[in-house]
């Protein structure tokens, strides 16, 4: 692993700014085509501000703060989050991160959560990460 | 009565190289093991690395299924993905072949809202879990 984890230790801040087109590229990778994510005049329609992020790409940026960290893909056993509210395009998402405790074996169990202008938009974020 | 532990029919899904590159870039990865075959060789993988929340691409088709199963009718206007959970195995890189199953776990009516959980679970071609899904649904009462 990159880094020491201790409990109480924060991860580095993941921080990251869907541009303008991010969610369609995301529609395409991940084939989630909903409208609300990609097509602002329905998303206006249904009572949206707009198009909105995907909420599963605002958990892969929450996965990516543990592996980048962890020394990649393999170091994440498990995340488990909730989705709260709404992502919106081109404001910064920030995932915040904090080790809770640390077994015996080496695992690692980590705290989280992802914020766009201080509203948590991923929220009880709660991962495992391999030793 | 809810179909709780309803399963669906498997769905093999074929995992390419370049649609884990696509998917690795739509999410910013960085690491040279998702977009790049030959580093991801260089560091003994058999093809690029699927990052972990790849799981939803591979998934997708399956967990379709139960999202529009007509039995459990789910107002998709109401609809909000609540939660989500991933358990993983070993990693999954190009050239995998991934079975998903997904049945449901649970549904539950509480204060006027409906909550469904469905569970996914993805299977590799030597037999390995390469990810349990757990998918946290609420329609929200009118």
């Amino acid at each position: 692993m990159i880094m020491d984890f201790e409990p109480g230790a924060e991860l580095p801040d993941l921080k990251v700014t869907p541009d303008r087109y991010l969610t369609v590229r995301y529609a395409g990778a991940s084939g989630d085509f909903n409208p609300i994510h990609i097509d602002e005049d329905f998303a206006k329609q249904v009572g949206l501000p707009g198009r909105i992020l995907h909420g599963l790409w605002t958990m892969a940026q929450v996965a990516r703060a543990h592996t980048e960290v962890a020394g990649g893909p393999h170091a994440l056993k498990r995340l488990s989050v909730g989705f709260r509210g709404m992502g919106v395009l081109e404001e910064e998402v920030v995932v915040s991160a904090k080790v809770s405790t640390v077994d015996e074996d080496g695992t690692v169990h980590v705290d989280s959560a992802a914020l766009q202008s201080g509203n948590a938009i991923v929220r009880r974020g709660d991962a495992d990460l391999r030793p | 009565m809810a179909p709780v532990g309803k399963s669906y029919p498997p769905v093999l899904y074929a995992v390419g190289r370049e649609k884990i590159k696509e998917y690795a870039r739509a999410v910013g990865e960085t690491d040279p093991r998702h977009l790049d075959h030959e580093a991801a060789r260089a560091a003994g993988y058999a093809d690029v690395v699927a990052p972990p929340m790849f799981a939803v691409v591979y998934c997708s088709q399956a967990i379709g299924q139960a999202y529009f199963d007509p039995e459990l009718e789910i107002d998709f206007a109401r609809l909000v993905h609540g939660g989500q959970e991933f358990k993983w195995g070993p990693l999954v890189v190009a050239g995998d072949e991934i079975t998903t199953v997904v049945s449901v776990k649970a549904i539950e009516h509480r204060a006027g809202n409906g909550f469904f959980t469905f569970e996914s679970v993805a299977t590799n071609q030597d037999g390995h879990t390469v990810s349990v899904g757990t998918w946290t649904n609420i329609v929200r009462g009118a």
